[in-house]
């Protein structure tokens, strides 16, 4: 190449010399403008690179000559390719009648650049660096020209050496700041900017770390002098701060960024999880941690505003009635049967709803605790909702990109493979799932071929029987469900100390054990199917849900009825403690008068019994039980299993790692169903139980570390592959319906149930939302309590409400009309594609014929010249050097339009070809004839498309 | 932050903080792990560079890399000397590439050379064959492997030179929902 280059280039300057001693006199004025031309070219579009490639190797060949170089290119660049040609025409008159002029001059030019030539390799790099130095600043440009062009040859590192160029030049610029016109100090502020960007999108370059960090530490030195020098005068000390402060700034995020990465907890473990088990499973652990992370704030909420403040300057334990364990129960309720139910002293205390005092301020704080009560649990619930809401967003927004099909088999071939997995177990379920994929997805074309007739009769029998079942099942746990509670309750009233254990933990035993065996049932119906496996996963997952929810509202149904049950009991309480307190006013008044009056002590009061508290008492009794049904399963069905198989393995009669038990696999779709359900509890108890959040912020911190142990050790990598990434936000869905279910309840409690009248923060208060009025009128402003009054009046919510609705009527339908536009481009785009590919086929078979022909035309071409060919050659090089001036005169006779002309003179021959690599770029090969012209038309004609 | 590490220098570590998608913790990590994997050959002190590389067996070895079949591709891509070979910054780099932080461009960019078997910067239909095989681990008949191969190009081939151009390649894989998906930490 650089042979080619190299006579290409000493030709041009041969020309380009005499131009330029005819025109250095008259141009000397200009020099200035045209610095600024250069400066301005270093930007020019690519189009003109293949000129700077010959420009460059002049460079390299003359470095004295460079002044007049200097003229003669920005000259050039003024001109673009079309003139190009035409002042090869032009220059060889003029040239003529320089001639006998100038000859002496070139003959030591000529002379020169063979001297050059031989030399060229043999210059190192630092001399052209010296001499550069020694330039004026003028020529400042030089360097950074020449470093251009040397990019232009090695291709792929341009925009390196790029900033190398700017550097250059900014260095010379900067030996002397004071000089530097005004835009010239943009520019050098532009290549400061330019410099930072670079820095900061480093990371994401493809190249070598070798490169990255050299460039990197080149920017960081340039940025690190010339910042300062930047912006004198009166704007430089600001400049200077400023860019101090965002030093500081940077620095101050990237250690920001490091704390961040370390507080999040259990990534290590997660990472390893994931490169044994692939992403699915990584995803349940991932989802796992983002809802203790929600509990964390939940608890936060409840323990700092509700606990806390109530235990430490609320009425002490013992000073009322509420906070008192009552006599009957006082002996046993430090028993841990008592206490592992909640009850005793379990039940009085902060735990629990029934503790609170109904205190309006408590403490020298004058701390509103019923209000603060109220306002923790709306608030738990909105910032729930806020905060699964949010992510769903997140999630439709990353996932809305590729939902075409365009590139199936694309897709599977190049992104089946997970570059984050590094267990040969799971490599080979990959394996298996591309060639499941691949199979099932011709198995699916034949069978919708082949299914329309006789079985699709059978296989809607099948679903059919198969729902029903399912339904059956769902009815028959309702039932269950219901049946115990309304036992448990019977068994309440007789008092409990009367039964055995398992009757008095039947619900949460039935509901615990009905959430485990159900899903094995469903898993077992849905093999009657038939649907495609993400397909009936799906439905699975739908059959798991409703299950759940069916129970979880079964439950919740004779919990109400158990409400009602107790209300009832409270009237039948309170009309008993009224006439226990007359009688007691009365025996204390039929005695002494002057006597103080008698203290009873809060335990021996009688007390209604509290709803809300037994409602707590359920929900936690419920986690917990949940919480060790988990655990156990755990223990049991994996690690057990796990144990046994491994060592059983010795003594038994076929192979148990592979056969029938094996290990179990790491069920991700079931867990997830699980933490979502015990989520909706929380959220349904923790109004009455404050105490919710922190046990499961306890459950889940445990279920953390006790399922990555018991994955690591006992499961397998499972064989239907569930992909994270498609089901977010299904888990996510689930997550806010449950959240609604959740809620209704206990919205529903709270706003139509009146209170307990002894016990509870409200306690004393018609309904619980009252206490939102109660501190309107006394602890704000009556002009406040007015404009509430006016602003929560039906006539301005009525139309505040009709203004949401149609807020969200015309979100919905502007949303609609751009998925509507979506989906026409992606068509549209489809169809382009695909005209596209026609055409470019048709271009390609073209081409092709093109080429052909073209290409016996050169082999014809080249058989009648292959005998001139060898003379032709060494012809030239002779002629290059000892005829020279032979050669211009040649070159100004014939000029390049003789190109074709007789072979007979190879004296002539020699400029013929020259000509032609001065003038086409593209006709690199000297010995080329101009038949193969079609050849390089086509491959821009190609590339274009 | 911790005076107890001498391994490098702040200023290096910045430097690789800024050159890769890692923190500083990270980082050490990263390179405890290279250097657990021939402690007799990498020196504990980098402040001056020095020039170690590990050869591409130990380098195939590690867990991650063990049974992925294209590791002897992923090293060679990464490595400087094209052999497989790595220097410090070459494991650098290429976690970083790999890590879940990298942006989707720049995984496909290196996803492409690491399917172009034969460094012509296409895939042609041999670099497509060989993937197939090296992922199916040959379990595919010859007809099979051809047909999806076809069906390849035929879909991801704009300009209809019969093999895929690094543009052609990330105009279909960043299309593609799960390639190496990029997960935020919280979901």
């Amino acid at each position: 190449m650089n042979k080619n280059i190299l006579t290409a280039g000493d030709k041009d300057f041969l020309e380009e010399s005499e131009n330029e001693h005819k025109k250095k006199k008259r141009d000397s004025t200009r020099e200035k403008r045209r610095r600024r031309n250069g400066r301005r070219k270093r930007s020019s579009s690519s189009a003109e690179g293949e000129k700077e490639l010959k420009e460059r190797s002049d460079y390299k060949d003359r470095g004295r000559r460079k002044s007049l170089k200097n003229e003669k290119r920005p000259k050039r660049s003024e001109r673009d390719e079309g003139n190009w040609g035409q002042t090869m025409h032009k220059t060889p008159k003029k040239k003529k009648s320089m001639n006998t002029k100038t000859r002496k001059i070139n003959n030591n030019e000529e002379e020169e650049a063979k001297e050059r030539m031989k030399k060229k390799h043999g210059r190192a790099k630092s001399d052209e660096k010296k001499e550069n130095k020694d330039k004026a600043k003028e020529k400042t440009q030089e360097p950074k020209k020449k470093k251009h062009k040397k990019v232009v040859e090695s291709s792929s590192e341009q925009e390196t050496s790029e900033e190398e160029d700017d550097k250059e030049t900014n260095d010379d610029d900067e030996v002397r700041p004071e000089c530097l016109s005004p835009e010239e100090l943009e520019k050098l502020k532009e290549a400061v900017e330019e410099k930072k960007k670079l820095i900061q999108s480093l990371k994401g370059k493809p190249w070598p770390m070798k490169k990255k960090l050299v460039t990197l530490r080149e920017s960081q030195e340039f940025v690190e002098k010339y910042e300062g020098a930047l912006g004198k005068g009166k704007g430089r000390k600001l400049y200077a701060y400023k860019v101090m402060m965002t030093k500081k700034w940077v620095k101050f995020q990237r250690d920001f960024e490091n704390f961040k990465t370390a507080c999040i907890p259990w990534e290590m473990k997660i990472k390893e999880i994931e490169s044994h088990f692939g992403s699915s499973v990584a995803s349940y652990f991932i989802f796992l941690r983002w809802m203790y992370g929600i509990n964390m704030i939940l608890f936060g909420l409840t323990f700092g505003l509700v606990m806390v403040p109530e235990a430490l300057m609320g009425r002490p334990y013992g000073s009322i009635p509420r906070k008192t364990v009552p006599r009957a129960e006082e002996a046993s309720a430090m028993d841990f049967a008592v206490l592992w139910d909640f009850k005793g002293y379990a039940q009085y205390s902060v735990l629990f709803y029934g503790f609170y005092n109904n205190q309006r301020a408590v403490g020298w704080l004058k701390f509103r605790m019923p209000l603060s009560y109220f306002l923790v649990g709306v608030g738990t619930v909105a910032y729930s909702y806020m905060v699964v809401i949010r992510t769903m967003a997140r999630n439709a927004n990353e996932s809305g990109i590729g939902d075409d099909n365009s590139f199936n088999f694309s897709w599977k071939m190049f992104t089946s493979w997970d570059y984050l997995i590094g267990n040969p177990e799971t490599a080979d379920n990959k394996k298996d799932y591309f060639l499941f994929l691949l199979r099932i997805k011709e198995a699916i074309l034949e069978e919708q071929e082949s299914r329309k007739d006789d079985n699709i009769h059978l296989t809607r029998f099948l679903r059919v029987l198969a729902n029903f079942l399912v339904l059956c099942c769902l009815a028959g746990s309702g039932y269950l469900i219901y049946f115990v509670v309304r036992r448990s309750q019977k068994f309440t009233l007789e008092g409990l100390e009367n039964h055995t254990w398992w009757e008095r933990n039947e619900v949460n035993m039935v509901m615990s054990l009905l959430g485990m065996f159900c899903p094995m049932l469903f898993d077992v119906i849905s093999t009657l199917e038939n649907y495609h496996p993400r397909v009936a996963l799906q439905w699975q997952l739908g059959r798991i849900f409703a299950l759940f929810l069916g129970n979880l509202y079964t439950f919740i149904i004779a919990l109400m009825d158990e409400i009602n049950l107790k209300r009832k009991e409270e009237t039948i309480v309170k009309f008993n403690i009224t006439t226990w307190e007359t009688s007691l006013y009365n025996s204390s008044m039929s005695g002494n008068v002057t006597a103080p009056p008698v203290t009873i002590h809060p335990a021996d009061v009688p007390r209604g019994p509290c709803w809300e508290t037994m409602v707590g008492q359920e929900f936690v009794r419920l986690i917990i039980s949940d919480t060790m049904t988990t655990y156990i399963t755990l223990l049991i069905g994996d690690f057990l299993r796990a144990v046994l198989v491994r060592f059983l393995n010795y003594c038994w009669c076929w192979d148990l790692e592979a056969g029938f038990p094996s290990y179990s696999e790491f069920d991700v779709s079931g867990n997830v169903l699980g933490l979502i359900f015990n989520q909706g509890m929380i959220w349904m108890g923790s109004f009455y139980a404050p105490c919710l959040p922190a046990l499961n912020v306890l459950r889940l911190h445990v279920s953390m570390y006790l399922q990555c142990w018991a994955v690591m050790c006992c499961n397998v990598p499972q064989e239907r592959v569930f992909k994270a990434s498609g089901s977010n936000n299904f888990y996510m869905a689930m997550l806010l319906v449950i959240l609604f279910l959740s809620t209704l309840p206990a919205i529903y409690t709270i706003v139509t149930i009146p209170p307990s009248f002894d016990c509870g923060p409200f306690s004393g208060k018609n309904r619980m939302f009252d206490v939102i009025q109660e501190t309107l009128e006394s602890d704000f402003p009556a002009w406040f309590s007015k404009v509430f009054s006016y602003a929560s009046n039906p006539g301005l919510v009525l139309p505040f409400i009709l203004l949401m609705v149609l807020a969200i009527y015309y979100l919905q339908s502007t949303s609609k009309s751009y998925k509507e536009a979506n989906v026409e481009l992606k068509k549209k785009l489809q169809m382009q594609n695909e005209e596209n590919k026609k055409k470019n086929k048709q271009a390609a078979l073209k081409a092709q014929m093109d080429l052909e022909e073209a290409r016996k035309a050169a082999t014809q071409a080249a058989e009648h010249r292959r005998n001139n060919n060898a003379s032709f050659q060494s012809q030239e090089v002779k002629v290059e050097e000892n005829h020279g001036r032979n050669d211009r005169n040649h070159n100004g006779r014939y000029g390049c339009s003789s190109a074709g002309g007789s072979a007979s003179q190879p004296s002539v021959r020699g400029p013929i070809s020259r000509c032609y690599s001065n003038r086409g770029n593209s006709q690199y090969l000297p010995g080329l004839s101009q038949q193969t012209n079609p050849r390089i038309y086509r491959t821009p004609s190609l590339q274009s498309h | 932050m911790g005076n107890k590490q001498t391994i490098f220098t702040a200023q290096q570590l910045d430097a690789y903080q800024d050159c890769t998608y890692f923190t500083r913790k990270e980082i050490l990590r990263l390179f405890y792990r290279y250097r657990d994997l021939a402690p007799q050959l990498v020196p504990l002190d980098y402040t001056n560079h020095p020039d170690v590389k590990l050869p591409y067996e130990l380098i195939g070895s590690m867990p991650e890399l063990k049974d992925n079949p294209f590791r002897q591709r992923i090293a060679e891509v990464f490595s400087e000397d094209g052999q497989g070979n790595m220097t410090l910054n070459d494991f650098l780099d290429m976690f970083s590439v790999l890590s879940e932080m990298a942006p989707r461009d720049l995984k496909a960019y290196y996803a492409f050379k690491i399917y172009d078997f034969n460094d012509d910067d296409f895939i042609c239909k041999s670099d497509l064959e060989k993937t197939l095989n090296k992922l199916t681990r040959n379990e595919l008949t010859e007809d099979e492997v051809r047909m999806v191969c076809e069906k390849v190009i035929d879909e991801a081939d704009l300009d209809n030179d019969g093999r895929l151009s690094l543009e052609d390649f990330q105009h279909m894989i960043v299309r593609a929902p799960d390639f190496l998906r990029y997960r935020n930490s919280d979901t």
